[in-house]
């Protein structure tokens, strides 16, 4: 018992450092915008394949630019898109799985039969299907995902919208005469946040995870458009003997990356009911 | 002679759980129900926990749908005060914003009345304007149920149904709100369907009492005659066993 209370009160180590790995990255990021050491297009044959240290802080790849550069601008791509997709796919499947948990019913079974069939397929496999149909490029991969990312959404928060409204609250709010809309979105949403976040901190994951394979596999952002973390694996692969910190320091920033959301939503996840679905969920998409 | 506030006349309430191989199984909890809230009495509704008590506090609200029969209501707005006020409270909003939702729903208040509204009822059932800042769960139970109250009471219904409204309350804390509940059905005229399984605080409160068993209404009469001389063999046990 006692050791319960002071595991309760002891402070959440997950979230903290989650968020501590997640602000020096976005930070780093932020900075991309402004400021690069080097500019991460410029080439220089007399700086091809330089090893990490000196005035390049991760070395040069085998066009001469800079990695450390690359990496900035690269982890700033993979995240706008982890993030536009993560929003598209929270918002909708907040309202998906909000109304059909909140009224259930007939539409309810149809539209999770629906999401079963899409998460029956591995996200990745489905998204490559749908990328040689509309083409690859940013754009179509930030909606693919999206798409994609509806049904885990959808289910997390039905779930949750079907427990909290047998709570008394929800009762006592319909019998103020709350309109439904209001009372799922002022009065459960607000309940559910810490439950939502930690899907949102597992999405950001799982669509840094998606973005990276896909621009890997040639079908996700293109080399012309930017430089994303997912390109500079494929464009590094080649090169693996003669000059592995190319592959290494990209592939690191992918793990950084991931490590932060994984910690804060391991953080925020803290209900055990919530906890095994978790587990589950990662394993799913990984 | 008053006017009843709520007539319940034959009513039916069902209960439909899943069966074997998606079969509905329809199960009956209220078996003919018929009784009438006059005005400003306190209905007393006693029987023990799963016999249909809440069920009938829900149907009559309108927040269960499978019935039959006919529930008259002759004012405005019944409102409901629950047995868990952690749970009828929203966990995630304050005291103020809670008590203020009502107003918002339903009334052309502005901003300013709204709030003097909601300050004034708070302190109606004892709590200082300080309170509506607090979330629910800094409160103690008693507070908590003092806030359920207002919740119900600041849509000025004239007739509140109290679903165990002091069971989860240690004694001297039941007192309290009881002496609440009763204080404010006089300076409100408000009349009260009183659920207990508690036979000691129905008789403290009660004008008339219903006894319940098995979804049947069994017996009901005036407190004093329900307490004195019971006619059926259930109402004298539980009687017997509140006396212990």
């Amino acid at each position: 018992m006692k050791k319960l209370k002071n595991s309760h009160r002891a402070p959440n180590y997950n979230l903290i450092w989650g968020c501590v790995i997640t602000s020096i990255m976005v930070l780093m990021i932020v900075v991309s915008f402004f400021w690069t050491p080097f500019n991460p297009d410029a080439m220089s044959y007399a700086e091809k394949d330089l090893a990490p240290g000196g005035a390049h802080l991760l070395g040069t790849d085998n066009f001469g630019r800079d990695i450390f550069s690359r990496v900035m601008e690269g982890a700033g791509t993979t995240l706008s898109i982890a993030f536009c997709a993560v929003a598209i796919g929270a918002s909708f499947g907040t309202v998906i799985g909000g109304l059909t948990g909140y009224f259930g019913g007939a539409w309810d079974e149809f539209i999770m039969r629906i999401n079963d069939a899409v998460t029956a397929f591995p996200s990745i496999l489905l998204a490559l299907v749908i990328v040689t149909i509309t083409g690859s490029g940013r754009t179509n991969i930030i909606f693919i995902l999206g798409i994609l990312f509806i049904p885990s959404f959808a289910r997390v928060v039905r779930g949750e919208f079907a427990k909290q409204r047998q709570m008394d609250y929800v009762k006592n709010a319909k019998l103020m005469g709350v309109k439904p809309g209001r009372i799922m979105f002022v009065h459960i949403l607000p309940n559910i946040a810490p439950v939502l976040l930690s899907a949102v901190a597992i999405g950001f994951n799982n669509a840094v995870l998606a973005e990276a394979s896909m621009s890997y596999l040639g079908v996700g952002v293109s080399q012309t458009e930017a430089v994303s973390l997912g390109r500079m694996l494929l464009d590094s692969q080649a090169y693996w003997m003669t000059s592995p910190w190319q592959a290494l320091s990209a592939g690191c920033a992918i793990s950084i990356l991931i490590l932060g959301f994984a910690l804060i939503s391991e953080g925020l996840g803290t209900r055990p009911m919530w906890r095994p679905t978790t587990k589950r969920r990662r394993k799913q998409h990984a | 002679m008053s006017e009843p506030v709520l007539e319940v006349k034959n009513l039916n309430a069902y209960y439909y759980g899943n069966g074997v191989l998606g079969k509905k199984l329809k199960k009956q909890v209220l078996y003919d129900i018929n009784f009438e809230v006059q005005e400003g009495e306190v209905l007393g509704l006693v029987g023990e926990s799963g016999c249909g008590k809440s069920t009938l506090a829900k149907t009559i609200l309108g927040l269960h749908a499978d019935y039959d029969g006919e529930i008259i209501h002759h004012t405005n707005r019944p409102q409901m005060v629950f047995q868990d006020p952690k749970g009828s409270l929203n966990p995630a909003k304050t005291v103020g914003w809670i008590v203020e939702e009502p107003l918002r729903a339903y009334g052309k208040y502005s901003p300013e009345e709204r709030r003097k509204r909601v300050i004034d009822m708070l302190e109606r059932v004892g709590l200082s304007a300080k309170y509506a800042e607090r979330k629910p769960r800094e409160l103690s139970g008693g507070q908590r149920q003092r806030v359920g109250i207002a919740v119900a009471l600041i849509q000025r219904p004239k007739f509140i149904i109290a679903d165990e409204p002091v069971s989860a309350l240690d004694v001297t804390i039941q007192a309290q709100i009881l002496e609440l509940l009763l204080e404010l059905r006089r300076d409100l005229d408000l009349s009260y369907l009183f659920i207990s399984h508690d036979l000691n605080v129905i008789r403290q409160i009660s004008d008339r009492v219903m006894v319940m068993n098995e979804g049947r209404i069994i017996e009901q009469d005036t407190t004093e005659e329900i307490f004195t001389s019971p006619k059926t063999e259930y109402a004298k046990t539980l009687i017997d066993a509140s006396l212990l």
